[in-house]
């Protein structure tokens, strides 16, 4: 394999990407997060969940659209961090905010639809997780594990649904992931359409 | 300044008040953005003097009074409460005002006033959150009569010994404790007594999440959330939410014989 022409990018988003972590803990500490912390922590992983995953969302239509291959290589790891925070989110309300009442966190995921989707969702991106090594991928074969993570749009998408139905009243800001999502999504649609069209136009041989 | 201590009155709580920075930088006030930091931030655009209410409908002594007019009438009186917001969080409040009971007494409600309507004020130069459509402006409340009469009923003109920060509802407010804390309309310019329910800007914009009585239930939960436990600002772990906020043992009477689960 010839040798990566930007050896920075993947360190430089993982340090990005986890820097919200620290500056959260640093805030968390200095006692910076305003009258109600728990509530803080858990709106900033849950936004952070979602902005990151959207991102990873968008290295393959950056491909298709513009030819660049550099998002290809932080796809994963866009991915995997994306997945860190949607638990860390989920952690932040089961211990932080719920203190693991375990009657309160039951009843809140099967009785509150925009519980139970956020929950669904993070259960969907679990698999995904687990088969994100390159081992994995061999193991399954690539056309099983393709279909396998076409997941990440399911969940994704009830992750917006979650952020939609928390909102007490403003959807601006559910509204423009819906919207980001969606042109990503018809970006592969889009490609798809044409690849079968070309591929209908061959001669026949 | 802040004023020397008190003995504790009949209605006050003797719990630690929540910090005074918290209560006035983590609010709900729409007319000034959606964030809990945004009142405090936005809220200077608002000016509480000169200020006039109107006090009309259903009463004999129908008028349009001066705030500082208003406010000689009635000893100021200090009250520490409870305040339990329907997000599932809660402070104690140290308020300073005067019951809501004296006002409606001195205008004399006709034998036809039913219901208490409330409006805030509307402008949206000095309200910028009035500008979006994020709720139906002017914000508006009201209490049954008999409600509005009740003692604990408050009107707020300060807290915690100063004079009420516009982003806690300047110039004046309603405090009801055992009710969710969205029924404490802010920055009153209107009341006025119905004979009929009068229309509640939260059951507007969600008649299944929001009830026009909104008193404070741990067995009626929210759709999105338990209502059985509230976070305290400043405490780590929730605390049990009480019937009525606590308040059960002098308002409960107030609905007996109805279906508080109807009547949310």
């Amino acid at each position: 394999m010839a040798s990566s022409p930007y050896p920075w990018l993947k360190p430089a988003v993982l340090v990005g990407g986890l820097s919200p972590v620290a500056l959260l803990a640093l805030d968390f500490a200095r006692g910076a997060l305003g009258a109600n912390p728990i509530e803080r922590v858990l709106h900033q992983t849950g936004m952070l969940a979602l902005i990151v995953l959207v991102a990873s969302l968008a290295c393959t239509p950056l491909k298709l659209l513009f030819g660049w291959t550099w998002p290809l290589r932080i796809r994963k790891l866009l991915g995997l961090l994306g997945f860190a925070y949607a638990v860390m989110h989920f952690l932040t309300y089961a211990v932080l905010d719920q203190g693991l009442a375990w009657g309160a966190l039951l009843a809140d995921i099967t009785k509150r639809p925009f519980i139970t989707v956020g929950f669904l969702a993070l259960v969907l991106l679990v698999p995904l997780a687990v088969t994100s090594t390159n081992r994995m991928v061999r193991r399954l074969g690539f056309p099983t594990w393709q279909r396998l993570h076409r997941l990440v749009y399911v969940a994704v998408s009830l992750g917006v649904v979650h952020f939609i139905w928390r909102v007490k009243k403003d959807l601006t800001e559910p509204l423009v992931y819906a919207c980001v999502l969606g042109l990503l999504l018809a970006v592969r649609v889009a490609e798809s359409v044409r690849k079968r069209r070309t591929r209908a136009s061959l001669p026949a041989t | 300044a802040p004023k020397k201590a008190r003995p504790r009155g009949p209605y006050d709580t003797d719990e630690t008040p929540t910090p005074y920075e918290d209560a006035t930088t983590y609010n709900n006030f729409y007319e000034f953005g959606l964030d809990k930091g945004d009142p405090a931030e936005n809220a200077h655009t608002l000016k509480p003097r000169p200020w006039t209410v109107v006090i009309d409908g259903e009463v004999n002594k129908p008028q349009r009074v001066d705030m500082d007019t208003l406010q000689s009438w009635f000893p100021l009186e200090d009250r520490v409460y409870r305040m339990r917001c329907v997000e599932a969080w809660s402070m104690v409040i140290p308020w300073m005002g005067f019951p809501l009971a004296g006002l409606l007494r001195r205008v004399e409600p006709t034998s036809k006033a039913k219901y208490v309507a409330f409006t805030t004020l509307m402008d949206p130069k000095q309200m910028p959150g009035q500008k979006a459509a994020t709720l139906d402006w002017p914000y508006v409340e009201g209490l049954r009569l008999d409600e509005a009469l009740h003692p604990l009923a408050l009107l707020a003109v300060g807290l915690y010994g100063k004079v009420l920060p516009n982003q806690n509802g300047a110039p004046l407010r309603l405090v009801v404790p055992w009710k969710y804390g969205f029924k404490g309309i802010k920055s009153i310019v209107r009341i006025s007594l119905t004979e009929t329910q009068p229309p509640t800007t939260w059951s507007l914009a969600n008649r299944r999440e929001y009830g026009f009585y909104a008193n404070v239930n741990p067995q009626v939960d929210h759709p999105r959330w338990s209502q059985a436990s509230e976070r305290r600002i400043g405490e780590f772990r929730r605390r049990p939410t009480l019937p009525f906020n606590g308040y059960a043992e002098q308002v409960a009477g107030l609905y007996s014989g109805m279906d508080l689960r109807e009547n949310f």
